[in-house]
């Protein structure tokens, strides 16, 4: 049974870098709700001011772009946003998001689509992401099978943990 | 189908086909992070209930962002990670001993051909230029790393990259690696690797290769690898810090595309805000006047890029009104740049010289910029914010240009205040 997410759409454009998602001068905590009060801080300040529980960021290619901090997908989630929908995802932002457990999506079509203050349903669970507003739906292409096993397990520190315990076993 | 440098490293260390596209569980060799990225990774670290790291020879801390500590919040970061490095006994080394990761690991041998290599920071792929596979992970990822001996990863499809043609000496590794940026873009690479080889790289220093294969990540590759020639097998031959075996591209190996670039034809190129990939020749980018220049980061702060910026200022002053900045990439480059004299250029010329960090690459300390400000820098990004106001501006180039730049306070060609004879000689 997974989550279905409900929420708001904050839209942005291509190539938003993790500089800009939080910037390096709060690098100094990598506590979540610390890094939150400053997500997009560079690009609209005011950001984490408007923004509603469970609301979403819906951006277009190459969302996280740049460095391989972490503190950027915990940033996202400590202010409050319950996913991402983008076009396409940089590769370390993917691995991190899914690391620290920030639910991401891909899907061309909707990150097109999807305009700021669009109602959207995201049903992972269904592989859809549902614009009430437009009243439209895309559907969203399924984690590759090992990945969806990493999420399924609650994600790298559990897999880890097994990893160790498996090991212990055999030793 | 012959298999790329990156499937033939993945291979090696798998019991898999490692076929382009399969998820591969793959053998670290080394694995590292710095003071940002160092203490949530021991974090995660503890919660995933490991006890060691797979191999105390084989995992490093090394503070070199903020470091020394910028401020009091810096510091207890920096401690965190220090703190887990001495309790696992694991490799560290101390500001006045470290440099930037990226440049002083592949000094100290602890980078090698053949090896596979994960660091928590995005130009870990920096180590390509080792023909080693090597990429950036987030603290999770590294953490799983230093628990476990061993990652997953996606085999990727590789860009070939041909340098052709002979270089003139006001071509370097950064306009080479800004030049494909410029032509393929800030995803042209993504989910990929890049390859580079073709005849020009065979004279091509090895600072210059660290260049571009730093820069990899800035097209969106997972690495840029070089194929090991001598120049490679060399450097990495008299510094080893464990045996290694260097691997090499099958013949008539798969690639999705190939890129060449004629060097004859290309000329000194600057990034201009706020994308890398808002690449153009210097010469067309209208001189915009500049308040700060930076000549450093893991990009551009290797001896010879200190040197080819030196020769540049030598007898020169800087602008009016501009702040230079030189960093140093690691002690040993720091050394023999005093050695050389060429700090002594820098300071007669006005410029600072500052320890080995990261410093103002990242909009850490040492040359923050403010609003309406205008920075040439030898670093690697130049995003909205990055060296700190996110209303300031900044350019990247070679640190020739950097220091060309600096002298005239405009941005600034280096063939416009060097005589043709000048890059002849650089290349003697």
């Amino acid at each position: 049974m997974s989550k279905v997410f409900k929420g708001k759409a904050w839209k942005f454009g291509d190539h938003i870098d993790t500089d800009v998602i939080i910037p390096a001068r709060y690098l100094v905590s990598s506590d979540e709700k610390t890094l939150g009060a400053h997500c997009m801080v560079d690009i609209d300040k005011d950001f984490v001011k408007k923004i509603s529980p469970a609301d979403m960021i819906v951006a277009g290619e190459n969302f996280g772009c740049g460095s391989s901090r972490e503190h950027a997908p915990l940033a996202i989630k400590g202010a409050g946003c319950s996913c991402v929908i983008a076009a396409s995802f940089a590769r370390i932002f993917y691995r991190n998001a899914i690391n620290v457990g920030l639910p991401i999506f891909e899907c061309p079509e909707a990150a097109e689509a999807i305009e700021t203050g669009d109602e959207i349903t995201v049903d992972p669970a269904a592989g859809t992401i549902e614009n009430k507003t437009k009243g439209q739906v895309f559907k969203v292409a399924p984690f590759a099978p090992f990945l969806q096993d990493l999420i399924g397990g609650g994600g790298l520190v559990p897999y880890v943990r097994r990893q160790l315990a498996e090991r212990g076993k055999s030793a | 189908m012959g298999r790329t440098l990156v499937r033939e490293i993945i291979a090696a260390h798998s019991n898999q086909a490692a076929a382009e596209g399969e998820i591969c569980r793959v053998k670290v060799d080394f694995a590292f992070a710095n003071d940002i990225t160092g203490a949530p990774a021991a974090e995660s670290f503890r919660e995933m209930g490991a006890k060691k790291v797979f191999d105390r020879e084989r995992c490093a801390f090394l503070p070199d962002h903020f470091t020394p500590n910028k401020d009091i919040a810096s510091a207890e970061q920096t401690k965190a990670g220090r703190e887990f490095a001495l309790e696992q006994g694991m490799l560290y080394w101390e500001v006045g001993r470290v440099g930037i990761e990226h440049a002083f690991l592949p000094e100290k041998g602890y980078i090698l051909p053949g090896d596979i290599v994960t660091g928590a920071d995005s130009h870990t792929c920096t180590g390509g230029a080792l023909g080693a596979l090597s990429t950036g992970v987030g603290s999770t990822d590294l953490a799983a790393v230093w628990a476990l001996g061993e990652t997953w990863m996606k085999v990727p499809p590789t860009i070939r990259v041909n340098f052709t043609g002979e270089r003139p000496g006001w071509v370097t590794g950064k306009d080479m690696i800004l030049s494909l940026i410029g032509r393929i873009g800030v995803q042209g690479a993504r989910y990929m690797a890049l390859e580079f080889g073709g005849e020009a790289v065979e004279s091509l220093p090895m600072d210059d290769r660290f260049t571009i294969a730093n820069m990899a990540v800035e097209a969106g590759a997972k690495t840029g690898l070089f194929v090991p020639d001598e120049k490679v097998l060399a450097y990495a031959g008299e510094r080893a810090a464990r045996e290694f075996t260097p691997l090499y591209p099958e013949k008539g190996a798969s690639y999705f595309k190939t890129e060449t670039f004629d060097l004859e034809k290309m000329t000194p190129v600057a990034a201009m805000p706020h994308s890398p990939d808002n690449v153009k020749p210097v010469r067309e980018c209208g001189a915009p006047v500049i308040d700060q220049v930076f000549i450093g980061a893991c990009t551009n702060g290797r001896l010879r890029d200190i040197e080819t910026a030196a020769k540049v200022m030598e007898g020169k002053k800087v602008a009016a009104g501009v702040r230079c900045i030189v960093i140093p990439a690691s002690y040993e480059v720091y050394n023999a740049a005093m050695d050389k004299g060429y700090l002594k250029i820098f300071t007669e010329a006005g410029a600072v010289v500052c320890t080995p960090t990261c410093g103002p690459c990242l909009g850490g300390h040492m040359g923050i910029l403010a609003a309406g400000e205008r920075c040439v820098s030898t670093s690697n990004r130049n995003f909205v914010g990055r060296m700190g106001s996110p209303g300031s501006e900044l350019i990247l180039a070679s640190p020739m240009t950097a220091a060309a730049s600096a002298v005239t306070g405009r941005l600034t060609d280096p063939r416009d205040v060097m005589p043709e004879d000048f890059f002849t000689k650089l290349e003697d």
